[in-house]
């Protein structure tokens, strides 16, 4: 997928203007936190185990090479294969040079935020063979051929009826007086022609939420079940994973279960929950014959002992996303790649690079919401400000910013003078706002006054009344 | 230098170190041979075997799972029968080859159709066992193997699941400790599903269907009277 990053702040105008996304918006604005809110107020130990998460990753990071030799033996042990991928084209040529080693036509795929960031999809179509997305709202994004606005949720900023024009213009084989307004109906069609899919399919590719460095075990949670028919019925199961993703033992796994379902959908926990160790086994009634993980870095490592090794903890529960007031008022697409909401602000630099994606890091109000509603509490906005540095280290910000910002430092480094400016602007504002008191224009504050009015400074500024205070307490 | 080496050394570069010598891996590779528990919540540790039952049905019918609660394992095959009757399905199901389900009575209902072995894509109902059932969340923890399919966990409409009370744990820690304890304990099964409620999704308009992909109901038959551990 091409990057928008760059053009956030018009992709952003745009979601504000599009009346389809902000109503689908509204639901999720009220949906997903009350759901999570609701699911930690039953688990009084959540604090505790938040803590206990963060550390079991760290501790894993910081032996990142052990533990992914350790998973890599064990997947062996069980007949299993691992592949190494530097970069997305690596993966891409591993992924499909495995597809045809059985003539794989129709590939299907569980929900895997990897799979976007490598655009697989594109790749294999272009290689003549026909991915099917079978999570509900990756096959509806699919059909649409969009990118997926939410980590859990890539549909979410469509309406039923938008799907329904999805589907009839698809499902061209259907009645076409067929009833499909309704979600359960949709959910129906989707069901039965997705059910053909997974039978015919030559090849499963799924993602992993976690794997498991002391069994070799890959983990996925679903709620559809859609990721275990794909790695369930074809000869091959393909899981692709970032590296990261590692965790040491089954124990570890199931302390940070503990806080996914929860954080994501408010759930206690999801319906589909699987680990998956190796092929089929001699006498097995059903099963993968072949079983393949391919390990992505694509730029991970790098960010290891950097400040933003931390992001290395992310679980992809969507809490950011979902708690965050940028996100809640444009969507993600507006982000302009693959990981939207505050997480994408973090990781979409470090993979893409901050020349594409430096306006994210800025796409934030700073309230803080992401990281005191992070199980991993990663700290995104002190991330985020390393970002914003680097982006003028670099000099990729917009002249006029650059030296506003300049101007700004060279006046703050020079209280005596900071404070003459300060009160000669409040003076000169606060005469100037007159009987109103308020501004609806202003030269240089178009960008504030375009949406609501400027306040005009009354009386004198801090400083001054600090002073006052000083002398009148001496 | 090839990938796997590539990104190795791109770790151990960015940590700042070699690899781990044997004093340094000490530490992981004692992790993971102890896999010790973490916190584990309070929600179930102090429930005796009754308790835990109560809890598991309690938190499994919250997510839309249903549950008959029998006495006996003589009462299973009717338990089935009468659901299958009362949701108008068909008496047609296909079975686990599971031996722990040859202790009911099937032969009671001759009604019942079964076939055992994995499901075709037009089975309609399932029946199967469990490894467990954890009471914490009301989640169901099943196996693979040469006589337990993982297809009739998922591809069935119906899918009903026959558990003695005695498979009832609290935490999920509970029922690994099981499943490290079993004969082939080093091994992990090909599959293991922790399956909780029926199948369902919230992406058209953030509104919950049952069945998207996998079953649409999700019924048990709790074996928790007081011979329920002689089965």
């Amino acid at each position: 997928m091409h990057p928008t990053s760059h053009a956030f702040k018009a992709n952003a105008r745009e979601a504000l203007d599009d009346n389809n996304l902000q109503r689908a918006l509204d639901n999720m604005k009220t949906g997903f936190p009350a759901k999570r809110a609701a699911a930690i107020a039953r688990m009084p130990e959540f604090e505790a185990l938040r803590d206990q998460g963060m550390a079991i990753k760290n501790h894993t990071l910081e032996n990142l090479d052990f533990y992914l030799e350790t998973f890599e033996r064990n997947v062996t042990n069980a007949g299993g294969h691992v592949h190494w991928a530097r970069t997305a084209e690596e993966a891409r040529q591993i992924i499909l040079g495995i597809c045809r080693t059985v003539d794989a036509k129709t590939v299907t795929k569980g929900k895997s935020m990897i799979s976007e960031e490598i655009a697989l999809n594109d790749f294999l179509e272009e290689q003549g063979l026909v991915p099917v997305e079978t999570d509900l709202g990756e096959y509806i994004i699919q059909l649409r051929h969009e990118a997926p606005s939410h980590i859990i949720a890539p549909a979410i900023h469509l309406l039923k009826e938008q799907v329904e024009e999805a589907f009839r213009a698809s499902h061209t084989d259907l009645p076409e007086g067929r009833p499909l307004s309704e979600p359960r109906e949709l959910t129906d069609e989707a069901r039965s022609v997705l059910r053909r899919r997974f039978l015919e399919a030559d090849v499963g590719i799924t993602g992993a939420n976690f794997l498991i460095a002391e069994t070799g075990s890959t983990v996925i949670v679903t709620n559809e079940g859609n990721g275990d028919l794909t790695q369930t019925l074809p000869k091959i199961h393909i899981v692709l994973a970032s590296l990261e993703k590692v965790v040491p033992t089954l124990e570890d796994a199931t302390s940070i279960l503990r806080l996914l379902a929860r954080s994501a959908t408010g759930q206690e926990f999801s319906t589909y929950t699987t680990f998956s160790t190796g092929p089929r086994r001699p006498g097995d009634p059903d099963g993968p014959g072949e079983f393949h993980v391919v390990l992505l870095d694509n730029g991970r490592t790098a960010m290891l002992g950097t400040e933003f090794q931390d992001m290395l903890r992310c679980i992809r529960c969507s809490a950011c996303l979902n708690h965050c007031p940028v996100y809640q008022s444009v969507g993600g697409h507006a982000y302009g790649w693959v990981y939207p909401g505050p997480m994408g602000s973090v990781l979409t630099p470090g993979l893409i690079g901050v020349a594409e994606a430096g306006n994210l890091p800025n796409a934030s109000t700073f309230c803080g919401k992401c990281e005191s509603v992070c199980p991993m509490r990663i700290p995104l906005p002190k991330m985020m400000r390393h970002w914003r540095e680097r982006e003028f280290e670099q000099a990729l910000s917009p002249a006029p910013f650059r030296t506003g910002l300049k101007l700004w430092a060279f006046v703050a480094r020079r209280p005596k003078l900071y404070r003459l400016g300060a009160n000669l602007a409040a003076r000169l504002l606060g005469m100037l706002g007159g009987s109103a008191g308020r501004f609806k224009s202003l030269p240089l504050a178009g960008g504030w006054t375009g949406g609501r009015d400027l306040p005009a400074p009354e009386g004198k500024s801090f400083m001054q009344q600090w002073q006052a205070r000083q002398r009148k307490a001496a | 230098m090839d990938a796997r080496s590539q990104i190795l050394d791109s770790i151990r570069k960015s940590l700042k170190r070699g690899p781990l010598g044997e004093a340094a891996a000490a530490g992981p590779a004692t992790r993971l041979a102890d896999h010790a528990q973490g916190l584990i919540p309070a929600r179930t540790t102090s429930l005796d075997a009754k308790g835990l039952s109560d809890l598991f049905v309690r938190m499994a019918e919250e997510v839309q799972t249903t549950v008959t609660r029998v006495a006996a394992a003589t009462d299973v095959p009717g338990a089935v029968a009468e659901y299958l009757t009362s949701h108008n399905l068909p008496a047609d199901i296909t079975m686990a080859p599971d031996p722990t389900l040859d202790a009911y009575p099937w032969d009671d209902r001759p009604l019942l159709r079964i076939r055992r072995g994995r499901a075709q894509d037009l089975d309609q109902v399932s029946v199967t066992g469990a490894f467990a059932a954890v009471a914490e969340t009301g989640t169901l923890m099943l196996t693979s193997g040469n006589d337990r399919p993982t297809t009739l966990n998922l591809m069935p409409d119906t899918h009903i699941v026959v558990l003695r009370a005695d498979q009832v744990v609290g935490p999920y820690e509970a029922a690994w400790e099981r499943l490290r304890a079993t004969e082939t304990g080093n091994t992990m099964p090909r599959t293991v599903n922790f399956i909780t409620g029926p199948s369902r999704t919230g992406d058209i308009e953030q509104r919950m269907q049952l069945g998207a992909h996998g079953p649409r109901r999700l019924h048990i038959v709790l074996v928790d009277g007081p011979d329920a551990k002689t089965v």
